[in-house]
């Protein structure tokens, strides 16, 4: 087959061709919508029509036959109308009341989990890992895959005070959504760069690699026309590697797990929030990262018992006090957890109005 | 094809959740590349460590941005990996597909690709997980011919990404599908051949829920908002009562304003002092609902950590009314990518940049007066800088006060 003639600067395809008709009538004109189970909605316009959603678990790295499945089941019960979410669930989009119990029958049948609505544990929104990065301190999937196989039940029925969002990035350029959701792992490095200075000339711009560090560790080293690395001001970031290939970061014995809690993008009650920093350093693991996922098992199941209703994981920890939340959850307060670069004097307590 | 030995990750084929292990193999039974993409990640586990070379550059003739390359370290072990590289496609608004459009975009990747995918990446593409130098381009005329293009990657405006909006949801203040459809057209250019001095991200929220979590991970987050009132239906308010929702407890009292009554009867909200948190509409969907004039604000400047630390966005267009074809929001866009492009050294953010350079700049440049709904206190310190212009126009107001024998602060 000939390959056809290539066009540029045409953006994606017009959305519009891809909605339900039930959409395109009722678009902007939806009046309320209630949640059903943990992995059905309805929404109801002011026309009286009503769509029905059914969402269903995905690993986000999908086989096209997989995708294709999705196809068949749209085309069996939804007229092949589809979506994916926000966190890279897929959405069955059903028009006809008749097809919602039907659909739900056969995604059991084949083994695709519903879930993720309202106040529990939804998708973990995370990266490449060491299936594709080249800066990756971990393997995303996996963490998510051992996580998520131990929270399952959070996923498909039992509900929390609020919904609770986990995520997972494999270094701390963190794309996606760590530095705001209720519980999340970030990949670390622990040591110094070493620095291949034989290459550095041929493949690295200098002032690139100096403006790259957060905490000017890096100078200029004339004598092998490299620079070098203070190791009393380098906290291991390895955005030097990121602009530098010879800077060498990683570290299979060192590289570790952080987690971070508390953080938000919603606005409702109180306003967004990053996430703390509660546990500095989990071994990696692999194939199973069995600390790191008991680790925020726990911390879910403190969340679980002493929030209040709509409460989420930072609203309950900023009511309690930090000191509390260390208290209860029996995890060891390490100075790592004391700010120390760009928010420090927002962090420390000035007052002496603290919980024993 | 060569079998790999994989016992690490076979573990990760167990338990409840999909496994992203067995999608790989799914792709690998009939796929070179995938196949030898499993026992690369193998490998991994059982060292510990990632093999993909650093860096990579490739791409299509025309842009310059829109595949990530990547290259294997140890692509004599597995040269089905030896290139690996990432096509970014640009997804439809709000990721709405039919069965159609995937299964295109499905048989031309298996012509040429991996088979695998990410069903999405964090800023919206529709990602094409591995594939070979030598067919990107043939990759592109492919997808382009069919009415796709690629996303976006470098130094340049990436993929705008937005949530469901009006399509499936009562909430929505403006069209967010529409209005990111438009801007994706509009900057093709931007997105195309990078331009600025580092990336730079649209995400368009509907409302305060922010479902695409644009105030944590966009330059430009656009967050629907009205100026109306919230419309009460008493009766469904009473049916939220009967069905046991303790309406002080849940709503009255954890309203961050404090401007909701409730007397066992009937709610009343004093729409003056609302901030349009989003928590009594959200938690009684059939009882309240915005209403009245739509718009978004906009926020600029988030981030991740690196390199000065992480960024929320933060308030500079309290409100803006969003309709096409959005000339006003056009023009503010280009204002503020010509201060940044101005301002920023390489690889800064624009949200750094506002830091090093203050407020006072940006707004300036962009037209913008200074309102106290862009800041959460003002300053504690006393380190303010003035201008001649500055005292002049205090003096000036001083003057007028003596004249008129009246105080005006």
């Amino acid at each position: 087959m000939a390959v056809p003639q290539r066009k540029t600067d045409i953006g994606p395809p017009n959305f519009e061709q891809f909605l339900p008709p039930v959409i395109k009538k009722n678009y902007g004109k939806w009046k309320y919508h209630e949640v059903l189970t943990p992995g059905a909605m309805v929404h109801v316009a002011e026309s009286g029509d009503k769509l029905w959603t059914v969402r269903v678990a995905s690993p986000r790295i999908l086989a096209t036959d997989t995708i294709r499945e999705h196809c068949d089941i749209a085309e069996k019960y939804c007229d092949g109308h589809l979506r994916y979410t926000t966190r890279n669930n897929v959405e069955f989009l059903v028009s006809d009341e008749k097809k919602l119990e039907p659909i739900k029958k056969e995604l059991a049948a084949r083994g695709f989990k519903m879930g993720g609505i309202g106040y529990g544990i939804s998708n973990v929104v995370h990266t490449q890992g060491w299936v594709h990065c080249h800066g990756a301190a971990t393997d995303a999937s996996g963490i998510v895959k051992s996580m998520m196989d131990e929270l399952m039940e959070y996923f498909e029925s039992k509900r929390l005070p609020n919904k609770l969002r986990l995520a997972v990035a494999c270094c701390v350029n963190m794309c996606g959504a760590v530095h705001c959701s209720d519980i999340a792992i970030v990949a670390v490095h622990t040591k110094i760069p070493d620095i291949a200075h034989e290459n550095f000339k041929n493949m690295c711009e200098l002032p690139t690699v100096i403006g790259s560090c957060p905490t000017r560790a890096i100078s200029p080293d004339p004598a092998q026309k490299s620079v070098k690395i203070n190791p009393d001001k380098c906290m291991y970031c390895g955005n030097c590697f990121t602009v530098c290939p010879p800077i060498n970061i990683k570290n299979p014995e060192r590289d570790g797990i952080a987690i971070v809690i508390g953080g938000k993008v919603s606005s409702l009650r109180t306003n967004p929030k990053f996430s703390k920093l509660v546990i500095p350093y989990i071994s990696n693991e692999p194939p199973r990262w069995p600390k790191v996922v008991a680790a925020v098992k726990h911390i879910v199941d403190v969340y679980a018992a002493n929030a209040r209703k709509h409460e989420r994981v930072g609203e309950w920890i900023e009511r309690i006090g930090w000191e509390r939340f260390f208290s209860l959850t029996g995890i060891e307060f390490t100075v790592h957890s004391i700010d120390d670069f760009t928010f420090m004097r927002d962090t420390l307590r000035t007052s002496p109005a603290f919980k024993w | 094809m060569k079998k790999h030995s994989t016992p690490l990750i076979d573990e990760l084929e167990k338990g409840p959740w999909p496994s992203f292990v067995t999608e790989m193999k799914k792709a690998g039974k009939n796929n070179e590349m995938a196949n030898d993409a499993v026992g690369h990640l193998e490998k991994c586990y059982s060292t510990k460590i990632g093999y993909w070379k650093h860096g990579g550059i490739v791409g299509v003739l025309g842009y310059g941005g829109g595949v990530i390359g990547r290259y294997s370290e140890i692509g004599d072990e597995f040269p089905g990996v030896a290139h690996f590289h990432t096509v970014r496609l640009n997804q439809p608004s709000a990721f709405f597909y039919t069965s159609k459009a995937l299964r295109e975009i499905c048989d031309i990747w298996d012509k040429y690709g991996s088979g695998l995918t990410n069903m999405h990446g964090s800023t919206g593409d529709l990602v094409l997980l591995g594939t070979k130098t030598a067919v990107l381009e043939d990759i592109f005329a492919e997808y382009s011919s069919r009415g796709w293009d690629l996303g976006s990657s470098g130094s340049a405006l990436r993929t705008p990404s937005c949530c469901v909006g009006p399509a499936r949801c009562e909430w929505a203040n403006y069209d967010t599908l529409g209005l990111n459809y438009a801007l994706t057209q509009e900057f093709q250019d931007e997105m195309h051949r990078p331009s600025f001095s580092y990336k730079f991200k649209f995400k368009l929220s509907g409302c305060a829920c922010d479902c695409v979590a644009s105030l944590a991970r966009s330059d430009m987050s656009i967050i629907g908002t009205w100026k109306g009132v919230i419309k009460i239906d008493q009766a469904e308010v009473q049916n939220y009562a009967k069905k046991g929702m303790d309406i002080n407890a849940e709503i009255v009292n954890m309203c961050p304003t404090q401007c909701i009554s409730y007397n066992g009867k009937e709610m009343k909200i004093d729409n003056a002092e609302c901030s349009r948190c989003m928590h009594c509409i959200a938690k009684m969907t059939k009882a309240l609902r915005p209403s009245g004039e739509r718009g978004a604000t906009i926020c600029i400047g988030s981030k991740a950590p690196i390199v000065v630390g992480s960024l929320l966005s933060w308030v500079v267009v309290p409100f803006i009314k969003l309709e096409p074809p959005y000339t006003e929001l056009k023009e503010l866009i280009r204002k503020i990518w010509d201060w940044w492009d101005e301002n920023a050294k390489p690889r800064e953010r624009i949200g750094e940049v506002i830091e090093m350079k203050g407020m006072r700049s940006f707004l300036e440049a962009i037209g913008v007066p200074p309102m106290p709904q862009q800041i959460k206190e003002p300053r504690k310190d006393p380190f303010m800088f003035y201008t001649d212009e500055d005292i002049a126009s205090y003096k000036a107001k001083e003057a007028e006060e003596k004249k008129t024998g009246k105080y005006k602060f």
